[in-house]
């Protein structure tokens, strides 16, 4: 069953005068894990943003679930769907930042049991007993009470992660996890990552990260100027790229 | 007349001085909300009306304001002045006090990551919430240190109640030292002000410090 349909996708800045996305299509299926990957500014934080309605595209459909979020009208210009729906959509996926976002006035704790009660109208011990499960999955439960500040980066991350499956959504995205960390602390994000993805939860994950996603996807997307050039398994993208493009991002991320 | 009397007298003219000070917090904080939601408003009438009335709030003496909020509606349409002046003093301060607070607010909620809005949308918050239950207690931690400059100076101009003879401590301690011609009560007025700063010194040092459990 398809989680996500994103079909003919045209998002541009500046007055149309910057063209981000030049109709990009993507699907991804229930258990799939799909890495997006490609040089700065091929537009693939921007499709991630457009799929977590977090920026309006032009143009185009997106569907989660059979679900419209967005879908053209008759001049071809993209047109979101009401509010109460569009509230129901979002309940569908979660998204872990780059910069993680936590909220730093709660301590770990709440800032897991905080959007499953005031969102998803969870029982406080619901919701406790939710983030407590989630931290221990994720080697925090010791840092329960602590706060944001009080936490490395990698740390960081993964409570965020924790606090986007909290939610239980049905497909998590990710905009470059380990961006913002140590190489060191790295590795401790890119396991939980990996972990989610033997349990098989829907993931798309936009990263640099080249090793970890030949490990972890089903299929590895490369972007390139706003389309998507090439994509398949990781042995057919990473040892065997059929186009230029790839071959050269490819030799250029190998001899850093 | 004895030093203790005096003070005794303007101790009695405290109580004006708290009524104007509390009154005025009171009313110009949560006012003061409302002018920053307007003044950061995506209508650009809205934003810039709100812009100019704030400009001619803080750029004209509070004096000025009160004088005008006393005693213009007796020039402009011949009402009389009423003899409890609380009312036409607490509205002027308020809404000076309002202004101030409003830029005040306005540049501690723009401090606030974009991050943390797309955060709470990403988890389904309603506008609403993300408002009350995420941003606003950020803010509140971050503007405390220009909350305190503001309400330290509110104790001080208080005293400015003295020009539409509105009967607080420094209008009584100025009647003293004209019918006494003595120094004294400027100094007795010196001090009062300084104790009543170092508790609310205090007190806002302790509400900071309570918001210091996270970064």
């Amino acid at each position: 069953m398809k989680i996500l349909e994103m079909n003919h996708i045209k998002k541009s800045f500046n007055n149309a005068s910057l063209h981000v996305l030049k109709d990009i299509s993507l699907s991804v299926s229930e258990g799939e894990v799909v890495s997006v990957i490609g040089p700065s500014g091929s537009g693939k934080s921007t499709l991630l943003r457009c799929a977590t309605l977090l920026t309006e595209m032009d143009s185009g459909e997106l569907i989660y679930s059979g679900e419209y979020a967005a879908k053209n009208n008759e001049h071809g210009k993209a047109v979101y769907s009401g509010k109460a729906e569009l509230k129901k959509i979002r309940s569908i996926f979660g998204l872990v930042f780059q910069n993680f976002n936590l909220f730093p006035h709660y301590s770990v704790l709440k800032n897991l049991t905080d959007p499953q009660i005031s969102v998803l109208g969870r029982s406080k011990e619901e919701a406790r007993e939710r983030a407590m499960q989630l931290l221990k999955k994720m080697g925090l439960e010791e840092k329960a009470d602590a706060y944001p500040c009080e936490l490395s980066g990698g740390q960081q991350q993964r409570v965020a992660i924790a606090r986007a499956l909290a939610m239980d959504p049905l497909i998590l995205f990710f905009d470059e996890p380990t961006s913002a960390l140590d190489p060191e602390l790295t590795g401790e994000v890119l396991k939980v990552i990996k972990q989610l993805a033997e349990e098989r939860m829907t993931m798309v994950i936009v990263t640099h990260e080249m090793a970890f996603a030949k490990a972890v996807s089903d299929r590895v997307i490369f972007m390139d100027g706003g389309v998507i050039v090439e994509q398949g398994t990781p042995s057919e993208v990473f040892d065997n790229p059929r186009m230029e493009r790839t071959k050269q991002f490819l030799r250029n991320y190998s001899q850093q | 007349m004895s030093l203790m009397t005096m003070i005794a007298k303007m101790f009695e003219g405290l109580s004006g001085t708290c009524a104007i000070f509390f009154l005025t917090l009171l009313f110009s904080l949560p006012l003061g909300m409302g002018v920053a939601m307007l003044r950061m408003s995506k209508s650009k009438i809205i934003s810039n009306i709100t812009r100019f009335i704030i400009s001619v709030l803080r750029g004209t003496p509070l004096m000025l304001q009160l004088i005008a909020i006393t005693y213009g509606p007796y020039y402009l349409f011949h009402f009389s002045v009423s003899r409890n002046k609380l009312i036409p003093v607490v509205i002027a301060f308020a809404i000076n006090y309002a202004a101030y607070f409003a830029e005040i607010y306005r540049s501690g909620i723009e401090s606030i990551p974009v991050g943390q809005y797309e955060a709470a949308e990403i988890l389904g918050y309603s506008k609403i919430q993300t408002f009350f239950r995420i941003i606003l207690p950020q803010v509140i931690k971050r503007i405390m240190p220009s909350i305190t400059n503001e309400v330290v100076t509110l104790v001080k101009d208080t005293s400015m109640a003295f020009t539409v003879s509105y009967q607080e401590m420094f209008t009584i301690g100025k009647q003293i030292a004209n019918s006494e011609t003595s120094f004294m009560p400027f100094v007795v007025a010196g001090v009062f002000y300084f104790l009543f700063n170092a508790i609310v010194d205090y007190v806002m040092g302790k509400a900071e410090k309570s918001m210091n459990y996270y970064q």
